[in-house]
């Protein structure tokens, strides 16, 4: 190799490396500007949002208008305030709906998962391969379909706007990808180990308790943490079969921008108050979602 | 349900079941059965005014379809032992999913039949397919149709865009964790969150950041939702910009995946980077790159929310999506019968679309492996 061909190739790796760190930064910017943008923005008032400032101390000086329309300032956190109650009911709603919907579905598909992993059932003509094509099906499902056949049966159950109801729904919502995961999961756990249970006087079920839930115990935390994020930002459900009790922050959060003459700040704030548990689960979370995205999808 | 050979896990029955298990067993289910019918029954009865109970919804055939469901769980464990405890595990799913998808599938089509408008106080007429020829009248439901095409379509950019990033990510960078996190955080975002935060405030047409950006550019009035086709753009863009991470982050896991010595052959072979992408990466990728479109493709079917919240399927339906589109209909004409309708219709057309690309894509592969 000749020295000019060395200098070559040597300039063209840096370039490369050069290129692929702006790219990185440049994605990254698109990806943090709209949260950048959202959180300072709850922290101007009117002129400074016009004048389309956006760096604090800088352009404009921060100001806690936003938080303190919503009851959330330092000023105001003691008082009473309606806006907060209103607030902090819909984001208890929402924390207790996509919990409990997140709970309900990993341990109702947990269990089958592993008793579609480990046993041979046999229902009519299905079989194990037919079972679970019929809950993985599910995930093609529309909501659409199923929103106005619920908005009836709710209506005449008298569970229209009440939380179970959501929960009820949000389960069924994510109940195939919680089978999709922990299927994957339990595949991948050696069987020999139940066996052992099984010889030292243990059930099926005690097995299954006793050895394999803690085995398979990330796995499961995945996929609540996933049921999570899609029952947390789930909108379409919570718009068409909640209205005063029930109301989760998403539809809180619609219904303020339907309204003539936006509040900028006020908006502002909700949104980042809206994110914010999200934004901290995924940094803080991410080995999780990405397991629990990348289980049965990569071989 | 019974369990038959070939379970992975053997269990061992201790000993033969008793007859009076067998038959308590057999009791409870026909028990609980029993109740469930006459529950239906009385509350069938009530709604066609035969008698008069006094009771006014159906929560006491829900509670019926509950102790049913469990009389069935226990009437497996009594009457067939260990393989009943088998049974168990799949049960709870089963009952849960029936009751909430089959159950309310039969009803919707049902309601699919008939003329109902939840507004008036008429109450269900049955119309037979009066909805469907409706429906097949009903421009601004194909202009959704329409619309979805192109909205699917975008997934092969998402795709590229996707794959691209996946490569960056697996390059020997620094940083790599903090770039993962930050590139997986629009995926946690909420669309509603999204709707505001892109398109109502930063696509602002006055003083959002990304008009004046527009502006610096050259574009005199940047107007995002004024045009048909720029607005679909638009609403493209965002849903992008939320989704992309999904594909990134399976992209990425194939990536790793992939085995090491494959790519050190190559590049022992002397193949430049752009031959071994394209001779050996992508081939290789192929499966998961499959896996990630049609599960995009499968959520993109269900966009709804960022055009419910942005346009309202503005300007002129141009943005509308089928899920948007029934969700005004219900929301302003509360027609609960032609909504229904259209959404029925919709998941046969995407029980089709769905498998008829899985097919095509299994013989595809087939035939190139």
């Amino acid at each position: 190799m000749s020295d000019l061909d060395w200098d070559n190739a040597q300039t063209g790796r840096i370039g490369g490396r050069v290129a692929i760190y702006a790219l990185l930064i440049l994605w990254a910017a698109i990806c943090l500007f709209p949260i950048y943008w959202s959180v300072t923005t709850s922290f101007k008032i009117a002129p400074d949002v016009m004048k389309g400032h956006l760096i604090p101390f800088l352009d404009f000086q921060p100001n806690w208008k936003g938080f303190r329309s919503l009851g959330l300032s330092p000023d105001r956190i003691f008082e009473t305030s309606t806006v907060r109650e209103e607030f902090l009911k819909r984001f208890t709603n929402s924390v207790i709906v996509s919990v409990g919907a997140s709970l309900l579905a990993v341990v109702l598909g947990s269990l089958a998962a592993y008793g579609l992993s480990r046993f041979s059932y046999r229902f009519g003509p299905m079989r194990n391969k037919d079972i679970s094509f019929f809950f993985l099906s599910q995930l093609i499902l529309p909501p659409v379909v199923l929103a106005l056949p619920f908005l009836v049966l709710y209506r005449e159950l008298d569970m229209l706007d009440t939380r179970i109801g959501i929960i009820l729904l949000y389960t069924l919502m994510v109940l195939p990808i919680v089978i999709w995961i922990m299927r994957d999961q339990f595949d991948g756990i050696p069987v020999e180990l139940e066996e052992a249970a099984l010889v030292d006087g243990l059930s099926a079920w005690g097995a299954f308790i006793r050895i394999v839930v803690p085995i398979a115990l990330p796995g499961m935390v995945a996929a609540f943490i996933l049921c999570l994020i899609l029952t947390w930002n789930e909108y379409f459900f919570a718009a068409l079969l909640t209205s005063t009790d029930a109301k989760t922050l998403p539809v809180m959060v619609a219904s303020q921008t339907g309204s003539q003459g936006i509040n900028w700040w006020s908006m502002a704030a909700l949104s980042t108050a809206a994110i914010l548990p999200l934004v901290l689960i995924g940094i803080f979370l991410e080995r999780y979602i990405i397991k629990g995205m990348t289980a049965g999808a990569v071989k | 349900m019974t369990a038959t050979e070939g379970d992975l896990l053997h269990t061992v029955e201790t000993g033969d079941l008793p007859e009076w298990r067998r038959r308590a067993g057999r009791w409870i289910v026909r028990g609980a059965t029993g109740l469930l019918a006459a529950v239906v029954a009385v509350q069938m009865m009530q709604r066609q005014g035969v008698l008069d109970w006094g009771i006014t919804t159906w929560r006491p055939t829900l509670y019926a379809y509950l102790i049913w469901a469990v009389a069935i769980g226990a009437g497996q464990v009594l009457s067939r032992g260990e393989q009943g405890k088998r049974a168990l595990f799949l049960l709870p799913a089963v009952f849960f999913t029936v009751a909430m998808v089959i159950f309310p599938m039969i009803f919707g089509v049902s309601i699919a039949l008939s003329d109902w408008n939840l507004a008036s106080l008429d109450g269900r007429k049955f119309n037979g397919l009066a909805n469907f020829w409706q429906m097949m009248d009903d421009s601004y439901y194909w202009n959704a149709m329409k619309n979805m095409g192109y909205y699917v379509a975008a997934v092969a950019v998402e795709y590229a865009i996707a794959f691209g990033l996946a490569l960056l990510l697996n390059a020997q960078i620094r940083a790599q964790k903090f770039f993962r996190v930050v590139f997986l955080l629009p995926l946690m975002l909420s669309p509603v969150a999204v709707s505001w935060m892109i398109g109502k405030s930063m696509m602002e047409v006055r003083f959002g950041p990304l008009a004046n950006f527009a502006r610096w550019l050259g574009w005199e009035t940047p107007s995002f939702f004024g045009n048909p086709m720029i607005a679909r753009t638009s609403i493209m863009l965002m849903d992008a910009w939320t989704f992309i991470p999904f594909m990134m982050i399976l992209m990425l896991a194939g990536l790793q995946a992939l085995p090491k010595e494959v790519m050190e052959a190559a590049k022992v072979d002397g193949a430049g980077a752009w031959q071994t992408f394209w001779k050996i990466t992508f081939p290789l990728l192929m499966p998961v790159s499959i896996t990630a479109i049609i599960l995009r493709i499968i959520f993109k079917l269900k966009l709804a929310d960022i055009v419910i919240n942005v346009t309202s399927g503005g300007p002129g339906g141009a943005t509308d999506t089928i899920t948007s589109f029934i969700f005004r209909e219900y929301r302003d004409r509360s027609n609960v019968g032609y909504g229904t309708m259209l959404a029925m219709f919709y998941l046969v057309l995407i029980i089709i679309f769905i498998t008829v690309l899985l097919s095509l894509v299994s013989r595809w592969m087939k035939r190139h492996t």
